[in-house]
């Protein structure tokens, strides 16, 4: 186990590294730079600028600063706006960004447990159909058209809820609808198939021998079994979601950590670009080992290799 | 989910009871009996066939032609899906949007198939070292925020069909290359590849003319999930203003520019998403069915 972690964890570290220079120099081969606009800069200006980010000194050198400096998560100050640091940018936008995918992932699973199992019980019949073809529905219907299609309804139609920002509670039901909705419908797929492997299982048979109600071994018993699939999703499903958000916080206009990279990389500038990607990336290889190590309390079948 | 975790051994043993079929022929009589699979199948054939043919037919009009006199009108008799902004007919948009939208997902999922065929495939036959190295490699790539880079790359660099569908494949391969190393590996050791050594084939043929065909079932099953995973994606970039370019537009593009005037026009987001989420479905619905008639093992455990 602790040789695990360590191996683990030793090999975080060169990812980060081929992330990090991979995004460097994509950055610094892209042509345009960040002080390019439609005006033209004076050239004293410009190279004033230049020199104060330390863009004048040569690529290898800089590469070496960058590397030196965000192996402490220090990112400088954003291009953009100069008066604040990238590290505090990032941090207020995963504030936002992990609130949301946290109500989301709570909003799928509290959706998709008990729809899976009801299709479970109900297996080819009705409810079956029904529950699982909504399923089909949900992981097809694209975040970017339900997100529009929810406000054309709740705001624009019925004026309950505001269509965009991240103000109050209101304000975050429909984001967190659509964000929610691709993960309902694969929990709730997730939990049928699990749910039927176990209620076929002969623990389940003994449970129903001995005159429990049906309710009983279902939720007590067959439930705790069935819904592993669930749990050992909900680690990808937690740093996916954040992928996810990009499109969401761009319909509701929600200044989260999706929004802040396409803002980002569409006005260039490179520090909060090579912050938000470095950081995005340590959260998801972080989030996968926790994932690998809670696997094993789970179920003890599987080893750690 | 069981893509490919089951090799057509399951499939052939079920059929040893009955009289002799073909796996395919016995694939298909399953798949014909899902009914929502079949129509699934059949509406994305009438689709392809009209998105295919769109620029001849006598009622699609030209989906370039502006009309600004007339600018955004709703559903009519004279334009079905209503017009846009610049009174360009919708519904011409979204037929020559899906030509594009179909396009990229056929293409980057042909990417994405030659790819990850060719990568497990070579990983999981030489084994030891060289399955060690390529696998790494797959695991490495998998841990990279994938996403984040593709939008750096298209952000960055001059954007063209020819890069979207490279980062689109580049993405998708990864999967592939693992199903396919998987039954490669189960099927390596089977009697049929050791008559083929035997005869003096070389590793290549074996490869080509013995392995890959066996491990078609979980292939065709995970090529039909990969094509609309790309057009979501491809539509995905494009919502972001990174994809398909004006004047150019794909459906991604045409729910992208409709979202912006959602307020006053809103059949301008409501059709091409139809378009778009129906598409989807009907993808999904197939490829549930084509794992339940090419895998039937994976059906009993209730995948």
């Amino acid at each position: 186990m602790i040789a695990f972690l360590v191996r683990r964890v030793l090999l975080v570290v060169p990812t980060l590294f081929v992330i990090g220079s991979l995004t460097f120099f994509l950055v610094r081969l892209a042509p345009g730079g960040p002080f390019q606009s439609e005006k033209d800069v004076p050239k004293a200006a410009l190279e004033q600028m230049q020199r104060a980010y330390g863009l004048d000194r040569p690529l290898g050198e800089q590469y070496v600063r960058f590397l030196s400096h965000a192996a402490v998560g220090d990112f400088g100050p954003s291009y953009k706006y100069p008066q604040r640091q990238v590290r505090d940018i990032i941090a207020e936008g995963f504030a936002v960004s992990a609130e949301l995918g946290g109500w989301a992932l709570l909003l799928a699973v509290l959706i998709g447990v008990p729809l899976g199992v009801v299709a479970a019980v109900k297996q080819n019949r009705f409810a079956d159909h029904a529950a699982m073809a909504f399923a089909l529905a949900g992981v097809s219907i694209p975040n970017f058209v339900l997100g529009p299609a929810l406000v054309l309804v709740f705001s624009l139609g019925l004026y309950w809820l505001p269509p965009a920002l991240w103000t109050g509670p209101s304000s975050r039901v429909l984001p967190v609808l659509t964000l929610a909705a691709a993960y309902v419908a694969y929990i709730a797929r997730l939990t049928r198939a699990g749910m039927l492997e176990v209620l076929g299982a002969d623990f389940v048979r003994t449970a129903r021998a001995k005159g429990l109600a049906e309710r009983t071994v279902v939720v007590r018993h067959a439930l705790r079994l069935g819904v592993l699939p669930v749990v050992s999703y909900l680690g990808p499903a937690a740093a996916r979601i954040l992928m996810g958000s990009i499109v969401v916080e761009q319909i509701f206009a929600i200044p989260g950590l999706g929004r802040q990279l396409v803002n980002a990389a569409f006005s260039r500038d490179y520090t909060l670009v090579l912050g938000i990607v470095l950081f995005y990336a340590s959260f998801l290889l972080v989030l996968n080992l926790v994932v690998d190590v809670l696997y094993t309390r789970l179920d003890p079948r599987v080893e750690l290799s | 989910m069981s893509v490919g975790l089951n090799p057509p051994a399951s499939v052939l043993a079920e059929e040893a009871a009955g009289p002799p079929r073909s796996l395919w022929s016995d694939a298909w009589r399953r798949l014909r009996r899902n009914r929502a699979a079949t129509l699934a199948g059949a509406f994305l054939l009438v689709m392809c066939a009209i998105a295919a043919v769109a620029p001849w037919l006598p009622f699609v009009q030209d989906p370039a032609a502006q009309d600004l006199a007339l600018g955004a009108v709703g559903p009519s008799w004279a334009h079905w899906f209503g017009t846009d902004d610049l009174g360009r007919d919708l519904f011409a948009r979204v037929l020559f949007g899906g030509r594009i939208s179909m396009l990229v997902g056929v293409v980057g999922t042909l990417v994405s198939l030659v790819v990850g065929v060719s990568w497990g495939a070579i990983a999981g036959y030489f084994g030891g070292r060289v399955d060690e190295a390529m696998m790494r490699v797959v695991d490495v790539l998998y841990s990279l925020p994938y996403l984040f880079l593709v939008i750096l790359l298209l952000v960055f660099f001059e954007r063209s069909l020819v890069m979207l569908f490279v980062a689109l494949g580049l993405v998708q391969w990864l999967t592939m290359a693992r199903i396919v190393r998987g039954q490669v590996l189960s099927l390596k050791s089977r009697t049929f590849v050791e008559a083929a050594r035997a005869l003096g084939a070389s590793d290549g043929a074996i490869i080509v003319r013995h392995l890959v065909p066996n491990t078609l079932g979980p292939v065709i099953v995970y090529t039909t999930l990969t094509v609309p995973a790309v057009i979501l994606q491809e539509a995905f970039l494009s919502f972001l203003g990174l994809g398909v370019q004006p004047p150019g537009a794909s459906w991604g593009t045409l729910v992208s520019d409709g979202a912006r005037v959602l307020a006053i026009f809103p059949w301008l987001v409501l059709f091409p998403g139809l378009a778009l989420s129906l598409t989807l479905l009907a993808f999904n619905f197939l490829g549930d069915g084509l794992r339940d008639a090419l895998d039937p093992q994976g059906r009993r455990d209730g995948n």
